[in-house]
């Protein structure tokens, strides 16, 4: 085998793995190679070498062994919001800081079951909350992609920041993020990656930690949509300790690529030609309905009245169930304690000291909307635009099989350009938002350049546990758009 | 009504509960983690229940039952759609940083309970609510001079907080209602009522008006865990309230504690200082549906209920209102009353169970459980008065041997020789023997002192060794000393 095994994706390592043609332990080790490297993008919080070894010789034990599992001895990169059993888990931030669970979340368990091997835990904004991985306790990781010309650092995307920089750099064979509102497919399109949001439900959410429970789920983050509905297949379970999970059988995903969307109905929503939307953006939407077209799928426009509402709502939905869900790191029983005279001091430090200013931000709007006086004005109403926002999908949903629309309306920013700017930051998260709302699957690929060479997503939208079609649409895409850019290396020592 | 004269007038009390009685359940709410009372310090606690990060809460069926079962016992309506919702708030011994209550949407809605306050009196309180909730952990202030631990033990564990409308109107009623729950929830088996261990405390809303009147402004005591603290405190509670009104005061809405040492309520925390809980729908979980055919289910095997069993004791046993009520206060010793009664006089039964036997079991300090004296026993014992084999007096002595031995009534008699003497001629025998050396007595008597009639009886039975059949000894001397 030739001496780039990080080449190789998700579908091309597990078939090399197969024929015998490299094993997980040489996979591994150039992957681990790798991300040393890589250093300067910052794309982990911990790398776990020894551990990823080990298990990587396990599965080419049972690889040589003739079993194995969907993804024995693949190397992953996980997001840093999975708990890991007895390895650090952050969440990115400070008050998790040395955290190590004496539990493995369901969705990590079932890639270790199916033999996936961890390389390491991924940075991410803190607690997820955050557009551009800027808001890390651990520092901002760094897009793989610059502009031409110019050697400004970019943000990958957030949350799932280190994850989408991982699988663009080729630090690991793919990834697992969590998407609360877009955190798995913006940052997929701005490092040229695939990203997959799954319908709510569908990936269990125990062991994740929670940012906003009605909102949060896993899913792939891939080189190509074949990698994706592999590693879908992996991670996707029913699970009785999430209650929100739902009992629908996980299909052969690779099955569903069939490379053909004749007679699929693609609706273009309207109200996604948002103000401002940059002209390569627009003429990149267009060439993706043009390729869907002459692939034979039938384009319809449809019209998702409520959309420009998403955005304020989710902000109000989205921070109420943070500051609830954020109120046990309270430095009690676990994390970051500073110790105080008394209780109330102690918590008033310890989380002072353990949250930075966006999770703040977020514990405080959510505090203010739940409260009393405030909740039927902010809350309430925002459930009732959540109902609306569902309502106008399943009413499309009854007519077309699937959605098409840019992921963002900007390519990647550079770092610091926007941090002091929240609204602009949210902002991020207009076209991924709906999706989250309502529940529904949501897929991100790459599909072309902006006039400064920054990759450029288009999102797939589907109907509920449809992930199957927005795979096959996304992969009529992704052969349409046949996307091979790579970034330059340019933060290579070697 | 209690009615408190003060120097303006007459005062009304108006009180109103909230009971939390913990759900009798092997598992927690939300987790699988075990409740056993007693345990050492944080031994029952699920990662669920220290909630760790990503941890997720799971309804526990059989807890759900159990709010239905006690919401059909209160003859309350079943909501076949409620939903849980988070409290927040901050404590150390509250993991999660909210509790998982149902606020807007509970499981239970409105019910009734009838009081029984004696005398045929009786009394409706309404229900305004029944809704599942998690407890807290506790505290420990005392065990470390500058620090204070957490136990986590019943952080989890399922209280259903059942409230009542501010229908009570004295301690008396507030003693009876909470008798009634506690004798409900035990038919029932979803609470053990146990005060004493915390399975059932109440919170108790106090306000004085003047009859007739509108509410008044009312202050919350907390956890109260006991009958008689809950009187005491409404005693001190509705004396001070009074005080404040008759000064031309006015009542601050308040939480306020019960110190049961001094026998006082005292500030907590005034409605300002209040929390803002921040109530909002848990997003962990779906609202909870239930369908009518399930709640149906659960209705068929409820057990007969404290109301319906005592008319039934009335009109099968032909009792009195008084022992009906004593004896369904508790299913188990109802259970045993109709075990002795059946087949038998089952007055005698009613008598000897309330007096002789429950007497004894208070005196010894005993359960029904694990009473020497079993209803077969009594039964026997009772056969044996019924059948004039010894008399009402006797039975007495007898049934003090049962109990101490755990013999039975037929031995005992047979051992001590106790059987009633019912041969007229050995009576006779014995009577005139006593006629003939109490000659002088008899004179008098004759010559019109007729209360000698009791001396001559009572020397009979004492020469008999109290075994001569009363009956048989009053008939024959009255016939000599008529004659």
């Amino acid at each position: 085998m030739s001496a780039d095994l990080t080449s190789l994706g998700l579908a091309e390592a597990r078939d090399a793995l197969a024929k015998k043609e490299v094993s997980s332990r040489e996979l591994t080790s150039a992957y681990l190679a790798a991300i040393e490297d890589a250093t300067p993008l910052n794309a982990f919080i911990t790398v776990t070498a020894d551990h990823a070894l080990a298990r990587a010789d396990q599965a080419d034990a049972r690889i040589a062994a003739g079993e194995g599992g969907l993804i024995e001895g693949l190397p992953l990169a996980i997001k840093d919001l999975f708990c890991t059993d007895q390895i650090q888990t952050t969440a990115g931030s400070h008050i998790l800081e040395g955290f190590k669970p004496q539990y493995e979340s369901t969705v990590t368990a079932n890639l270790w079951r199916q033999g996936g091997v961890m390389l390491g835990k991924t940075n991410l904004d803190e607690f997820a909350m955050g557009s551009s991985n800027e808001t890390s306790f651990y520092g901002s990781v760094k897009n793989p992609w610059r502009r031409d010309g110019d050697s400004a650092n970019l943000v990958p995307g957030g949350s799932s920041g280190g994850s989408a920089t991982a699988v663009s750099a080729h630090l690991a064979a793919a990834a697992i993020g969590t998407d609360t509102g877009g955190s798995i497919r913006q940052p997929a399109a701005f490092t040229g990656t695939v990203g997959l949001k799954p319908t709510y439900g569908r990936c269990s959410r125990w062991g994740v930690v929670a940012f906003a429970s009605s909102l949060d789920q896993a899913g792939p983050m891939t080189r190509s949509v074949r990698d994706a509905a592999i590693l879908l297949r992996a991670m996707a379970s029913y699970d009785s300790k999430d209650s929100t999970s739902v009992d629908i059988a996980v299909p052969d995903y690779e099955t569903a690529l069939t490379g053909d969307v004749k007679g699929l109905r693609i609706g273009i929503p309207t109200e996604y030609r948002v103000d401002g939307m940059p002209s390569d953006i627009e003429a990149l939407w267009d060439k993706g309905i043009e390729w869907l077209r002459s692939a034979g799928a039938e384009i319809v426009d449809v019209s998702l009245p409520h959309t420009r509402y998403a955005l304020p709502a989710y902000y109000i939905v989205a921070p109420a169930e943070a500051s609830s869900n954020l109120a046990r790191y309270d430095g009690v029983r676990y994390g970051l304690r500073v110790d105080g005279e008394q209780l109330q001091d102690m918590y008033e430090q310890t989380r002072a000291a353990g949250f930075g200013a966006e999770v703040k931000r977020r514990i405080l709007i959510g505090t203010y909307v739940l409260s009393a006086g405030y909740y039927d004005a902010y809350y309430l109403q925002a459930q009732k635009v959540r109902t609306l926002i569902k309502q106008d999908f399943e009413k499309v949903f009854e007519n077309v099989d699937a959605l098409l629309t840019p992921t963002t309306p900007t390519p990647a920013f550079g770092i610091g350009e926007r941090v002091d700017d929240p609204i602009s930051m949210y902002l991020n998260d207009v076209m991924t938002v709906p999706a989250n709302m309502a529940g529904l699957p949501g897929i991100s690929v790459p599909a072309g350049l902006s006039s400064d060479g920054l990759p450029l997503g288009l999102q797939v939208l589907g109907k509920a546990f449809d992930e199957a079609t927005i795979l096959r649409v996304g992969e009529m895409i992704e052969r349409a758009a046949s996307f091979d850019a790579r970034p330059q290396s340019w933060w290579s020592a070697s | 009504m209690a009615v408190i004269q003060g120097a303006t007038g007459d005062w009304e009390m108006v009180i109103g509960l909230e009971v939390h009685a913990q759900v009798t359940s092997n598992s927690k709410l939300f987790s699988g983690a075990a409740t056993s009372f007693g345990a050492a310090p944080n031994t029952q606690v699920s990662l669920v229940d220290a909630a760790m990060p990503g941890m997720l809460p799971v309804i526990n069926r059989y807890c759900i039952e159990q709010a239905i079962r006690t919401g059909l016992g209160l003859k309350a309506k079943i909501n076949l759609h409620s939903v849980f919702d988070r409290k927040n708030y901050f404590y150390a011994d509250l993991p999660q940083g909210y509790q998982i209550s149902q606020f807007l949407q509970p499981i239970v809605g409105e019910g009734v309970v009838t009081l029984d306050m004696g005398e045929g009196v009786t009394r409706e309180i309404g229900i305004t609510r029944l809704h599942l909730e998690q407890d807290a952990g506790k505290s420990l202030h005392d065990q470390h001079p500058s620090q204070s631990y957490v136990d986590l033990n019943r952080s989890g564990i399922a209280l259903m907080e059942i409230v009542s409308e501010p229908d009570l109107r004295s301690p008396e009623e507030v003693a009876a209602y909470l008798r009634k729950i506690r004798t409900i929830v035990r038919y029932l088996g979803t609470c053990d009522g146990n005060m004493d261990e915390g399975s059932m405390r109440a919170d108790v809303n106090v306000s004085m008006r003047r009859p007739g009147e509108e509410y008044g402004t009312r202050c919350e005591i907390k956890n109260i865990n006991s009958i008689r603290f809950a009187q005491q405190a409404i005693n001190y509670e509705a004396r001070r309230q009074v005080d404040i009104l008759e000064d031309g005061g006015a009542i601050a809405q308040e939480t306020r504690l019960f110190d049961s040492r001094k026998g006082e309520t005292r500030s907590m925390r005034s409605k300002e200082e209040s929390h803002d809980y921040r109530y909002f729908p848990d997003p962990d979980l779906l609202p909870l549906v239930l369908t009518q055919e399930e709640v149906d289910a659960i209705e068929a095997t409820l057990p007969e209920l404290p109301d319906a069993k005592k008319a039934r004791l009335i009109a099968d046993y032909g009792i009195g209102d008084y022992e009906a009520g004593v004896l369904v206060a508790d299913r188990v010793r109802a259970d045993f009353f109709e075990a002795v009664a059946k087949n038998r006089d089952s007055k005698l039964a009613a008598n000897w169970v309330i007096g002789e036997f429950f007497g004894a079991l208070n005196k010894a300090e005993k359960e029904i459980s694990i009473s020497p004296v079993d209803a077969d026993a009594l039964g026997g014992l009772l056969d044996l008065i019924s059948d004039d084999t010894i008399s009402g007096r006797i039975a007495k002595d007898v049934f003090e041997v049962m109990f101490e031995t755990g013999k039975s009534a037929a031995d005992i008699v047979e051992e001590k020789g106790l059987k009633q003497v019912t041969d007229t001629g050995a009576i006779e025998e014995m009577i005139q023997a006593v006629l003939d050396a109490n000659e002088d007595k008899v004179e008098q008597y004759k010559g019109g002192k007729d209360k000698l009639f009791g001396f001559f009886v009572g020397q009979v039975m004492k020469a008999s060794g109290g075994k001569a059949n009363p009956k048989a000894v009053n008939e024959i001397l009255r016939a000599k000393l008529g004659g």
